[in-house]
């Protein structure tokens, strides 16, 4: 699904410059759901954006799906964040003036979609997370669990290979996190490829993998036992 | 692009991001409002009093000079200074072979004389004329008509006469055309009734009779009170007025420097200097206009570049959901097109009912100020298409700005 290799990423800070990612192996297969780890400041953001080429690595390689990510053109790194790749963030990162149907289908807009497939498309993928009663709402008609979940509905909607979530669970109490670590253990039994940075043990071991970050390298990669989520629900 | 501009989603969007920032919106559009209005106010204006000056202007040959005899003012060829110049037929003639550029020589005679129908009479001025004057100083005709050809030939004792003569020697609505009037003893058909014009060239004249008939009654042979030459269009006048003059100083054995001889009115200069004037107003119409529409384009771009900052982070959203630099920019210039070609249509619908009004106001009547005030649909459209223009280049500044950052930079926005 990806390798990475040697990977690299310095920012500047004034005439010096922070070392962030010294060096990252990392290599996920199709249908592997990995949790990445590390403390603040650790470089989890950075290596998880890069891989969503919301980012460039200063050096490194970086295969995608089997396609050499290095130099693209804006418009090419558009098409395939589009194609391959779906992001859920920590907060949430839905458009305020657009209802939650509209949310959900708007990566199908940048597809060039027909309205009204995407409306139905979107509706499906609303109904997937339980909340095709409230299409109509706007983001601040719902709670942090309704958003987080229309936002997951949003990422899936372009039927991406690749799920990145950056700390999806991090501004929701800890029952709604449950209830959407089930919604994305689903999505992972379905077929999805998941990576996500969490802070929390219990989060993490729901997943399959664990990859713990430390000063800019992989201090420890593991399999785990994943601990299921509806169990909590 | 078609497909784009059609797609009900592209004004969702549009309608969506003006609407949440109607306060925004609207004092932007007010910028571009304004500045078409002034622009066709001001155009519309310029373009009536020109109007108005033309109206009044319109019915003489304004490429032309009054030349008339004075005294001498140094001796010449014997004779001596202080001799009383008078203008012959002969000299009109001359002028008019000899002078390059030359339309008309149009020579006149005027005196005062005293009127007389039944017990009303007054005192008026009267001028012999030739029918050219009709053509060179278009008299507006209430009844009747002008002097002719057949008048000058047989040396006919006929009179067309202004509203005001009539008004003095007839009884209300009484009949004029065809009635004698005795002019300084002698009877007088009238065969015309005219109509005073708010301007006149040379000394106003209540009473016109057949050129020749005035030489015959007043014995005037040759001599000539005055005559007005005209120019061709493209000829200058002043240029003319000198070669006359010229002219008349040799046939009449003048100092060619004698600067007293002759008196002259130059309309052709006069009339140039208030078209000067005209033109230099359009000039400034025009830059006033424009000016403000600029800065009302300016105005909309650096509210566009806020709008832009402020989305930064929406706009990083939507680069993470796919969105290629060039759908973004293309959404954002639709914006400031819309906005400015509304506000531009808006400023021209209203710059109309000003002119509407301003027509309402001061438009009205035969001596109106403004004339018809009004703006080519050409002007109008080039000045929608520069607005257009200016809106699309100035809206693509933060277009470009907003997809330059990478987009987790956009994203990190807050
Ligand atoms: N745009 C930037 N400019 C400069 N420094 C940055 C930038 N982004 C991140 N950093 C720095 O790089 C380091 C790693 O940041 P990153 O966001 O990847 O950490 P993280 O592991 O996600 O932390 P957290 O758990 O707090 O989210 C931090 O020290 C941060 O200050
Ligand atoms: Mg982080």
């Amino acid at each position: 699904m990806l390798k990475i290799n040697q990977l690299h990423k310095s920012y500047p800070i004034g005439d010096s410059s922070l070392h962030v990612l010294k060096g990252i192996d990392l290599s996920v297969e199709e249908g592997e759901m990995v949790a990445i780890m590390g403390s603040s400041g650790s470089g989890k953001s950075t290596l998880l954006n890069i891989i969503g080429m919301l980012d460039e690595a200063d050096s490194g390689e970086y295969i995608l799906d089997g396609l050499p990510i290095k130099n693209l053109t804006e418009k090419k790194a558009a098409v395939y964040r589009n194609k391959f790749l779906g992001f859920i963030f920590q907060s949430f990162n839905l458009i305020n003036y657009k209802n939650a149907l509209e949310n959900v289908a708007l990566p199908l807009y940048y597809q060039g979609m027909k309205r009204k497939e995407r409306q139905e498309k979107a509706m499906f993928h609303l109904e997937k997370v339980g909340l095709a009663d409230w299409a109509k709402h706007l983001p601040k008609e719902l709670s942090g669990g309704q958003n987080q979940r229309v936002a997951i509905a949003r990422a899936l909607a372009a039927n991406p290979k690749l799920l990145l979530a950056d700390e999806p669970t991090g501004a929701l109490d800890t029952t709604t996190s449950y209830e959407i670590m089930a919604f994305i253990q689903q999505l992972n039994d379905e077929g999805k490829t998941i990576l996500m940075v969490t802070h929390e043990e219990d989060i993490a071991n729901m997943c399959k993998r664990i990859v713990r970050l430390r000063d800019g390298v992989i201090m420890e990669d593991k399999k785990v036992e994943q601990v299921r989520a509806e169990q909590y629900v | 692009m078609f497909r784009f501009l059609f797609d009900r989603d592209t004004w969702q969007e549009v309608f969506d991001s003006l609407s949440k920032n109607k306060l925004r919106s609207i004092l932007t559009m007010v910028g571009v409002w304004w500045g078409i209005l002034l622009l066709i106010g001001l155009l519309g204006s310029a373009r009536g009093l020109e109007n108005s000056f033309n109206r009044l202007f319109g019915s003489f040959a304004t490429n032309s000079v009054f030349v008339w005899g004075q005294s001498t003012s140094r001796p010449f060829k014997g004779f001596q200074e202080g001799r009383e110049v008078k203008l012959s037929l002969s000299d009109a003639k001359n002028i008019e072979k000899n002078v390059e550029g030359i339309e008309f020589v149009l020579p006149r005679s005027q005196t005062r004389v005293t009127a007389t129908r039944n017990f009303l009479s007054g005192g008026f001025q009267m001028a012999g004329d030739y029918p050219l004057l009709d053509q060179l100083q278009k008299k507006k005709l209430i009844h009747g008509r002008f002097i002719n050809q057949n008048d000058i030939d047989d040396n006919k004792k006929v009179v067309a006469i202004s509203e005001d003569a009539y008004k003095q020697l007839f009884e209300k609505d009484e009949e004029a055309i065809g009635k004698y009037i005795e002019i300084n003893g002698i009877n007088f058909t009238v065969i015309g009734l005219f109509e005073v014009g708010n301007v006149n060239m040379g000394p106003s004249t209540d009473m016109h009779i057949p050129f020749t008939t005035f030489q015959q009654i007043y014995n005037r042979g040759d001599r000539i009170g005055w005559m007005m030459i005209t120019g061709k269009p493209e000829y200058d006048i002043k240029q003319i007025e000198e070669d006359s003059k010229l002219i008349l100083k040799n046939l009449n054995n003048i100092h060619p420097k004698d600067t007293q001889a002759f008196g002259s009115f130059n309309l052709g200069k006069e009339f140039a200097k208030l078209t000067g004037f005209l033109i230099g107003m359009q000039f400034l119409t025009w830059f006033v206009g424009i000016a403000t529409l600029i800065a009302g384009v300016f105005a909309i771009g650096n509210i566009l570049l806020i709008t832009v900052k402020e989305r930064t982070k929406e706009i990083g959203v939507r680069r993470a959901l796919g969105a290629t630099p060039f759908e973004i920019k293309r959404q954002i210039v639709v914006e400031a097109v819309f906005l400015t070609l509304v506000a531009g249509v808006l400023g021209i619908i209203t710059g109309g009912w000003i002119l509407i009004l301003l027509d309402h106001f001061f438009g009205q009547g035969a001596d109106a100020a403004i004339v018809n005030a009004s703006v080519s649909i050409a002007v109008v459209f080039i000045a929608l298409l520069i607005l257009v223009a200016l809106g699309t280049l100035i809206g693509l500044i933060p277009a470009f700005k907003a997809t330059s950052i990478k987009p987790i930079e956009a994203l990190r926005e807050e």
